[in-house]
This record gives structure tokens, C-alpha cells and sequence, in this order.
């Protein structure tokens, strides 16, 4: 049977605000454990949360960015469920009233086509504190430093329908909520975390089959292959006569595999209700317009521009403009340079290759922006060839300086002197004067073949530093002669 | 000394006619000989009072006048208090020592208040008799064999017994106005969100209000005008400014508008507190007021949905004690479930227990709607009829309970029989208006009290009515006879 | 809608009360007679009207993204049952 799969994911980003979402606590990462766990923090008995600005203005940047409704009157409630890193017995959550109510995000496919993914709604909550498992006299640790932190949890619609869609998504919802500069979106430290609910049912099909849900997916990788283990593992169940049961399991990147969580067996009712001890928020219309002003360009219409100013591929504006740190490093280069497409193909070439090898973010770049600039002007103007610019580029990201200098340093810089080009060539042809005999007597076919043969032969004896160019007009007409 | 007001104490102390320290070790001396029949505090914080108090007598030496300052107090041991033991009447805090002072705690400290000590109370405030005290029944100084109320049963017995001149208390049902009703004495429940929740430990959050117990209105004047005030701590507290209660004391009632709801004076009212709550309102007529009956419709329903929401907020509001992080944690717990199920049944009490279940049980997935949502909008009519009875009449006046203090464990075995006898003062909780109850009389020996209600933010009239009642009669002055000397 | 030992078990567990078997006969008791006073509600009309969460009706104030707070784990732990390292220990948490 022909199945599909169907995917709609939440997402919990933390958000980036100095205080916790309750409390005056920081949010700084990997503090000694319990050392930034306040009284509000801990749910001591008698204390009383108050609402954090910075994270109800990050939610509606969110909202804004994703063209989502927003709730203008949003209410606070609390989901309650015992477990010991929620210290309170309840999470603050949002539930009937969310802040941002429906919205959505494009994403490319690989195939270059542009695909819808709605957004059910985003609301605020605070996070968990965290377990820790190793062994305490046969017991749990329990550190919540991190209880409190504000996150945005972003309910996607089912319109996922592969995990190469859904590792698209969740790339798209990282480069937004970091051009929006509401999170870090550190995976490594938990900033972005990811939930998958996964189903399949036969093509064709309209109803959805049973769906189960795996926890706390956190990287790229792991997202696409714990999906499809989870896939393979539901069409396997109801190929061999079984059936899928709606569970919240774990992915076990070690395994490869995804296994039922033991905690979240029973069916839980956490009895939400309004938060007595909190009060709605209102977002005022004044409030909306300010954080609209605040909007930077977002991914998508930075991508629209890079097509339309710069005259750049799809592909090519969709890649540069992935991450807010490419898009501003590009836009450096380009301005630099004053060359949009040479800019774009260092940038995704050569300079992404290196940052892979070097496993390097494009902010920790060992090349500046500015340096490659430079060098593109240089290959502009003839000062080198694209065949050096790739020695400079090595040396730039050596550290030995700017292009200039180390096309001053290293003697680089191009032969464009037609007479010295000519009595360098003359002086190849000349050692070379059984070839030539046979140039001469082949057709042209042959000849066609021989002549980079030649070529070979003078940049080498020019140490690559002879304009190609040249070398080919010269080479040509003194072979002819 | 123990016989005066915190009015008299105030003016005595500017008198240098004793000193702050002085008159707390009398305190503290009687305390220790009379509390022990009465049950009336928790923990007596004898150190921290005698400090208190030198440092009081300090301040005054360099100047300083405040009116409260070296005044004794005593707190409802729900208000946290930084270092020393705030137990919430429960097994469950009995090692709870706070690490922080609530914001009323710190307030009347910074005032120069000295505290005497934590006050008996019914478990986490949940009780109209003060029977469900881990600590054991407070008596009323009044007649030892009966019940003082509750839940602030500590505060009214303590302050009936001029054990300490005034103690704070809170109010989610009538938790203030029926123990001082029933000790006669004066208690305030201040408008929801007039005084900070902040370390106030949460019973009921959108019900709970701090309040106080004392000899008179005046005193109560004295100590909201330290206590009442935004903070920014609490996201429901009311920012909105403070005014002056002891200046609105004096005002004159002339033209004064009072309203007699019906349904305060129909079944189940002790015939005998209905002619002393009207021979009041006889007293308030020469003193200027004019009367009106009315109708509070809804007021019937107020049980009920108080009984929804009350315990539904409660059981959420008490799931943080889980014997993880404070309190009490059952011995050996072999799983986690067994940690929390074992801390929590060992750790609170039947009535606790109760209400958590009850709760539990209104918000449970298919019943939120036909229990929480609807006692929600039944809050909303019973809101309602106030501002619609407040379109007429300046303050509505009835009796504050349906019967005097009743039998030690009379109503042990009947819980819903002790929820009814809220019926005239939980409507206020949930419209969130003021409410206060002042002395009115005796029935077979036993203190009567008569309730006033105002619009949101008029404590200032209803201490001025107290006041003025309480110039033209003496029942306020009344002291239970075997506690006087 | 009278409630069955079954279903006082059930909320029992949800509010993680340990009940033994005499605790939940009597609850099971109480709790009925509670829920015949709570179910006098069913009988009022409100239809039209909205649910009321807080007597005032006023709006959240929102602060200002500050750290106020300092560590205080030492005093914070001093009251805690177990801790270890500055972490609160409970019985091992199989996820």
C-alpha cells in the first residue's frame, strides 16, 4: 500500500529576555544548579507571579511576522500536573485565549517550490525546571534554574507531509524567531526544542490515522530521522495487523529509535482553568503599532529582495537569505564589492564549504565580510584571476591579512603586460617545438584538444599569474602564425 | 495595660506614659499565662517581639511619631514571616520557616509594629470554626466550650481575650467578619485587591483578601491605613490611591442611605440576632441614616458557587506542597507517586483534603463547564446585585452570621451544615466588595454581629458608620469577664 | 450525579491524595452530600451571561524585563527535606 505521512509539530522557543516570564530570576545558561531558582521560581507557599513586558512583546513579534491573528485580550491559565521539576504542581500556561491566534510561514522545499505550512496559534507558558538522572543514592536531581524561562510554544496545522518538510519548517521558524531576535535558538542548550506528532494513513485517505507524539526532538537531524523511524515503525505496526496507539514516545538518537515514555502512560486531565493570581493581558492597539515599528526585514521579504535587486536565483536568495547572519554578511560582501552574483557564489561557495569543514557559524567566520569584498573587487579589476582569488581566499582564512596584502606579499598580482605575456610565450612555444610541429599538422578537431595543452603550459611557467584571457588570445594567433 | 486600644496604646506611648518594651513583656507575660486555655497562637515569637519593641522605643527616642509605632500586634499565621515558622495551621508548614516576610509583614514592621507572635487559624483557612488547626480547636474566651469561628479563630480569640490589641487575618468566605462577630469584636475585609496578597499564603486567589481584627473601628482605621496599598508584587492588587481613614472616621451619617436585603433576614436566621441587627439600624436612624429594604436575588446561590470555586483555585493553589522543595515530606517514600501521595494525605487534614477533592473533581475534563464556568457566572449576578443595590443606597446592613458560636465539634461530622453558616458573608468575597462586622449585641451571653457592605474602595465609609455606631453604644466595649484581669 | 468509590479513587489520584480504604468510603459520603449543596447551582438561569474570574475586572500590568532577583539557594535549601550538590533530591524519575 501507498502511505503518507502527516506531521504537524510544536515547537518551544525560549525567548530571549533578561528576567524569567514570572520573576525578576535571570535566564542565563548553565548557572550552578538552583542558583537563579527565586521564591517565585521554587512556588514557595504565599508568592505571586507578575507578567514580563519583554516576553509579551516578543510573542507579538511572532504573531506580527507570521501574519497570525493576535490576541488582544489573551488570558493566563494553568495547566496542573504533578511532576518535581514543575515546582508549583500547575504550568502557566495559555489555553482558551492564546496571544497569537492563527498564522503562517513559507517554506522552500529542496525542489525550490514554495510551500504554506499553517500555524494553529502561539502561546506563552513558562518552562519546566530540569532532571537530572545520574544516580544521587539511587535518586533524581532536581535543578530549576530553568523553570520560569519564558517560551513560545508555535502549534503548527498538520500540513506536514514528510520529515524533509518538517526539518524545512523548523529551519524556517529558527531563522524567523532569530531575525526577530526573540530567541537564540540554541539547540544544544535547549532554546529550541521541538515536538513531533506523527501519523500515516493510506494516499488518499481524508481522515488522519493515529498519531504519536515525540518528545523533545532537538536537533535538525534528529528531527528528520526520528520521523521517519517513527514513520516506518507505524506503517511496519499496521502492516503486520496492528494498530497505533496515541503516546507520547522518546527518541533514542543512539538506537536510532523511538520508544513509549514510561512517565506520560496514563491519560492525563490537567484540569486548566484561568490563573486566579494573574489578570488579562491587553494588548493595546498603540502597543501593536510600536512592535510592528520594531519588525526587521524577515526572511521572506529579504529573499524577494535579493531576487529582485540583485537579480539572484530563487535558490540562491532563499539560501542567503536563511539566516539573518548570512543575509547581513552577504549584503557586506555585495556592498563591499559591488557585485551581487560574484558575492553570491563566494558566500555559497568557497566561504560555506570552509565554514563545513571548520564547522563554524558565518558570525565566527575566520574571512570578514569585508575581506572578501575586497578580494571579489580584485578579481573585478583584473588584479587576479578567479584561479588565485582561490590561493588569496586561503590565506585570508589563514589569517595572513586582507586580499591586498597578500597579493602584495605573495606577488600575486595578475601579468596583463602583452609584451611580457608574448615573450613568455615565445619562450614555452620554444621549448616546446615538437608539440607545435604537430599542432600545426593536426585538424581541427585535434587541435581543439592540444591547445589547453599550451595553455597549461604558460600559466605554469607564469605561476598562474599571467590574465587567462590573454594568454588565450596570444597563444592562439602565435600558434596560427 | 492590656485592657486598651491600639488608639490608647499610641497615645500612651507618645505620652512616654510606658515604653513599647514595657508593654510587650506584659503582653508576653499574659500570653504565656492565659493563652493556654484559649489555643489562640501557633508560635509566640517572644526574641524578635522584645527587639522589636527596644527598637521602637529607640526610634521614638530620636523623634520619630508614627502612629503605630511600638503598637503590639499579632499575625494569622498564613502571613509569611522571614525566620520564624508560618505553619498555615497544617502538618503540611509545621517546619515550613518562611524566607520571606509577606508584604502586610513588612509594611506594619517598617510601621514599628511589634508582633507577638503567629496566630491560630483553621488549616490553609479553610474552616468557619477553627477545628481543622493542626495545632488543635481555639476556644472562645466568651465561652470556652464553644467555637471563636474561622478561619481566623486564633486572631479573634487572641484579640477578644486582650491578649494583643489587633491582629491581621484574611477573608475568603467571611473568615474575618464571622470570628469577630462571634467574639465581638470589629473585623475588616478591605476590597479585593486593596491589600497586597503578596506572602499571604493563597487559600482561594481570586477571593482571598488581608484584613484585620480589633476592639473597634478606629483600630482597624489605624491599621488598614498601614496595610492597604498598591503593590507591585501582586498583579491584583489595585493601583489606585489610599485614603485617609482615620480623617473619614468623624464624617456624619446624616443622609446616609442604608439597604436591607430580605434575604438576610429570612429562614434559618436566629430571630434573636435579627431584632439586635435591627435595633442597629434603629441606632444608625438617630444618628441620621434612612432605610431602605432591598433584594440581593442571587444571594441564595452564593454557596454553591463558592463551594465550586473556592476549592477548585484551592486545589491548584495547594499542589505545590509535594514534600520536594519544603514541608513535609512522608518517611521513606519508595516512587515518586508514593512521595506525593503519602506527603500530601499525611500532610494536610481531612477538611484540606476535602476541598482539594472537591476542586479536583469541578475541574476535571467534563465537568469544568457544569460546575467551575457556571459557579463563574453565578459570581457575575451575585456581582450584579451589588452594583445594582449600590445604584440605591450608600451600604447594605444585615447580620454577619445566621447563629451564635456554636459547640465544639457540633458540626464536626457535617461539613455542608458549617458551609451554610457562611451565608451572609461569602457574597462579598465573590463581588469583591468591603465588608466589615462590628459588635451589636448579646444573645444568651454570646456576641452578635451586624455586617456592612459598600461599593469597591469605601472602607473609609464603613469604618466612619462603625465609628459613629460605636461612639453612640458600648457594646464594643464588652470584654469576656473571665479574661479581664 | 452521585459520585462511585471508582470515581473518588480516580480524583484522589489525580490530586495525588493517598486515600486508604476507610478515608475513601467517608469521602466517597462527603463528597456527595457537598456535590448535592454545589448542584443547587444547576438550577439558576444563566444564560447571556459572561463568567466572572476576578471581582474587579482589571487588566494585567506587565514589568519590566529586569533582574531583580540574587542567589539565595543556601537559605532557599535550608528548608528543603533533601538536597544534595544544590540539587533537590526525589525518588528516582523514569521518563
Amino acid at each position: 500500500m501507498q502511505w503518507e505521512t502527516v506531521i504537524g509539530l510544536e515547537i518551544h522557543a525560549q525567548l530571549s529576555t533578561n528576567s524569567k516570564i514570572f520573576s525578576g530570576s535571570s535566564t542565563t545558561f548553565g548557572a550552578e544548579p538552583n542558583t537563579q531558582a527565586s521564591l517565585i521560581d521554587l512556588g514557595m507557599p504565599g508568592v505571586l507571579p507578575v507578567v514580563n513586558q519583554e516576553a509579551v512583546r516578543m510573542a507579538v513579534k511572532f504573531g506580527l511576522a507570521i501574519d497570525a491573528h493576535i490576541g488582544q485580550r489573551n488570558v493566563f491559565a494553568r495547566k496542573n500536573y504533578f511532576y518535581p521539576d514543575l515546582p508549583k504542581g500547575y504550568q502557566i500556561s495559555q489555553m482558551e485565549l492564546p496571544i497569537v491566534g492563527k498564522g503562517h510561514l513559507d517554506i522552500t522545499l529542496d525542489d525550490g517550490t514554495v510551500k504554506r505550512i499553517g500555524i494553529t496559534r502561539a502561546h506563552l507558558e513558562e518552562d519546566a525546571g530540569k532532571s537530572l538522572h545520574e544516580d544521587f543514592q539511587g535518586m533524581t536531581g532536581i535543578d530549576l534554574n530553568r523553570a520560569g524561562t519564558p517560551l513560545l510554544e508555535i502549534v503548527s496545522e498538520p500540513d506536514i507531509r514528510s520529515a524533509k518538510e518538517a526539518v524545512a519548517y523548523v529551519k524556517a521558524i529558527h531563522a524567523l524567531v532569530r531575525y526577530l531576535g526573540i530567541c537564540d535558538g540554541n539547540m544544544n542548550e535547549g532554546s529550541l526544542r521541538c515536538d513531533c506528532n506523527v501519523s500515516v494513513r493510506p494516499k488518499g485517505q481524508a481522515e488522519f490515522g493515529t498519531r504519536a507524539e515525540i518528545k523533545n526532538v532537538n536537533s535538525f537531524r534528529f528531527i528528520e530521522k526520528a520521523i521517519n523511524r517513527e514513520v516506518q515503525r507505524q506503517i511496519d505496526l499496521i502492516e503486520d495487523g496492528g494498530k497505533v496507539i496515541q503516546e507520547t514516545r522518546l527518541y533514542d538518537p543512539n538506537l536510532d529509535d523511538t520508544r513509549a515514555m514510561r512517565s506520560k502512560e496514563e491519560a492525563n486531565d490537567y484540569r486548566y482553568f484561568p490563573d486566579p493570581d494573574l489578570l488579562p493581558v491587553v494588548i493595546e492597539d498603540s502597543f501593536l503599532e510600536e512592535t510592528r515599528n520594531l519588525l526587521p526585514e524577515l526572511p521572506q521579504q529579504k529573499r524577494e529582495r535579493f531576487e529582485r535587486d540583485f537579480g539572484l536565483s530563487t535558490y540562491d536568495a532563499t539560501v542567503l537569505s536563511s539566516s539573518r547572519e548570512m543575509a547581513d554578511y552577504f549584503e557586506q560582501v555585495q556592498q563591499v564589492s559591488g557585485d551581487a552574483k560574484l558575492a553570491a557564489n563566494w558566500v555559497m561557495g568557497d566561504l560555506s564549504s570552509l565554514l563545513n569543514k571548520q564547522d563554524l557559524d558565518i558570525a565566527d567566520s575566520p574571512v570578514s565580510a569585508e575581506h572578501l569584498g575586497g578580494m571579489i573587487l580584485r578579481i573585478k579589476d583584473n588584479t587576479i584571476s578567479g584561479k588565485i582569488a582561490k590561493m588569496v581566499f586561503e590565506a585570508m582564512a589563514a589569517g595572513e591579512g586582507s586580499a591586498d596584502e597578500i597579493i602584495e606579499k605573495k606577488g600575486l598580482k595578475q601579468v596583463t603586460d602583452t609584451g611580457a605575456i608574448e615573450s613568455m610565450l615565445d619562450e614555452v612555444l620554444a621549448a616546446n617545438a615538437a608539440q607545435v610541429e604537430q599542432y600545426r599538422a593536426s585538424d581541427e578537431a585535434k587541435r581543439g584538444k592540444m591547445f589547453g595543452f599550451f595553455v597549461g603550459q604558460a600559466m605554469k611557467a607564469s605561476k598562474g599569474k599571467a590574465n587567462p584571457q590573454q594568454v588565450n588570445e596570444l597563444l592562439k594567433k602565435k600558434l596560427e602564425g | 495595660m492590656h485592657t486598651l486600644t491600639l488608639a490608647e496604646i499610641s497615645r500612651a506611648l507618645s505620652a512616654k506614659e510606658f515604653s513599647a518594651e514595657e508593654l510587650t513583656r506584659a503582653l508576653l507575660d499574659r500570653i504565656a499565662q492565659v493563652d493556654p486555655e484559649l489555643n489562640s497562637f501557633i508560635t509566640v515569637t517572644e526574641a524578635q517581639a522584645i527587639e522589636q519593641a527596644k527598637a521602637a522605643d529607640q526610634r521614638r527616642a530620636q523623634g520619630e511619631t508614627g502612629a503605630l509605632l511600638g503598637t503590639p500586634i499579632a499575625h494569622k499565621d498564613l502571613f509569611c514571616t522571614q525566620g520564624i515558622r508560618t505553619s498555615c495551621g497544617s502538618k503540611m508548614l509545621d517546619n515550613f520557616i518562611a524566607p520571606y516576610n509577606a508584604t502586610v509583614v513588612q509594611k506594619l514592621a517598617d510601621a514599628g509594629v511589634v508582633s507577638l507572635g503567629k496566630l491560630n487559624m483553621d488549616e490553609f483557612a479553610m474552616g468557619s470554626a477553627n477545628e481543622s488547626s493542626h495545632y488543635g480547636p481555639v476556644k472562645n474566651p466568651w465561652d470556652t466550650s464553644r467555637i471563636p469561628g474561622g478561619s481566623s479563630g486564633g486572631s479573634a480569640a487572641a484579640v477578644a481575650a486582650r491578649l494583643v490589641p489587633a491582629a491581621t487575618g484574611t477573608d475568603t468566605g467571611g473568615s474575618i467578619r464571622q470570628p469577630a462577630a462571634l467574639t465581638n469584636l470589629t473585623g475588616l475585609k478591605p476590597t479585593y485587591g486593596r491589600v497586597s496578597r503578596w506572602g499571604m499564603i493563597a487559600y482561594a486567589s481570586s477571593l482571598d483578601q488581608g484584613g484585620m481584627l480589633a476592639r473597634n473601628a478606629e483600630d482597624c482605621a489605624l491599621l488598614l491605613q498601614a496595610m492597604a496599598g498598591f503593590d507591585p508584587k501582586d498583579s491584583t492588587s489595585v493601583d489606585q490611591p489610599v485614603d485617609d481613614y482615620l480623617a473619614s472616621l468623624e464624617k456624619p451619617l446624616a443622609g446616609l442611605r442604608i439597604g436591607l436585603p430580605k434575604e438576610y433576614f429570612g429562614e434559618g436566621l436566629d430571630s434573636r440576632i435579627a431584632d439586635l441587627t435591627l435595633k442597629a439600624v434603629d441606632e444608625l436612624k438617630k444618628l441620621g441614616a434612612t432605610v431602605k429594604d432591598i433584594s440581593l436575588p442571587n444571594m441564595q446561590h452564593a454557596i454553591p458557587a463558592y463551594y465550586v470555586i473556592a476549592p477548585a483555585e484551592a486545589s491548584s493553589n495547594l499542589s505545590r506542597y509535594d514534600g520536594v522543595r519544603f514541608g513535609y515530606r512522608c518517611e521513606d517514600p519508595k516512587d515518586l507517586t508514593d512521595l506525593y501521595k503519602r506527603s500530601r494525605a499525611e500532610g494536610f487534614g481531612d477538611e484540606v483534603r476535602r476541598r482539594i477533592m472537591v476542586g479536583t473533581y469541578a475541574l476535571s475534563a467534563g465537568y469544568y463547564d457544569a460546575y467551575y464556568l457556571k459557579a463563574q457566572r453565578i459570581r457575575r449576578l451575585i456581582k450584579n446585585d451589588f452594583v445594582a443595590a449600590f445604584n440605591d443606597v450608600d451600604v447594605i446592613l444585615g447580620p454577619t452570621t445566621p447563629s451564635v458560636a456554636w459547640k465544639l465539634g457540633e458540626k464536626n461530622n457535617d461539613p455542608v451544615a458549617e458551609y451554610l453558616m457562611d451565608i451572609y458573608t461569602i457574597t462579598a468575597n465573590l463581588a469583591g466588595v468591603p465588608g466589615l462586622s462590628m459588635p451589636a449585641g448579646f444573645v444568651d451571653g454570646l456576641p452578635v454581629g451586624v455586617q456592612l457592605l459598600a461599593p469597591y474602595f469605601q472602607e473609609g465609609r464603613l469604618l466612619n458608620i462603625a465609628h459613629q455606631f460605636q461612639k453612640a453604644t458600648d457594646w464594643h466595649t464588652k470584654a469576656p469577664t473571665g479574661f479581664l484581669k | 450525579m452521585a459520585l462511585e468509590r471508582s470515581d473518588v479513587e480516580k480524583i484522589a489520584h489525580l490530586a495525588r491524595l493517598g486515600l486508604n480504604d476507610a478515608d475513601i468510603e467517608r469521602t466517597t459520603g462527603t463528597l456527595n452530600d457537598i456535590l448535592g449543596l454545589i448542584d443547587r447551582m444547576q438550577a439558576v438561569n444563566t444564560d447571556n451571561i459572561e463568567p466572572l474570574a476576578h471581582p474587579l475586572e482589571a487588566v494585567q500590568r506587565l514589568r519590566p524585563d529586569e533582574v531583580t532577583e540574587t542567589n539565595q539557594r543556601d537559605a532557599y535549601q535550608a528548608i528543603a527535606p533533601a538536597v544534595e550538590n544544590g540539587l533537590f533530591l526525589v525518588p528516582k524519575v523514569i521518563e
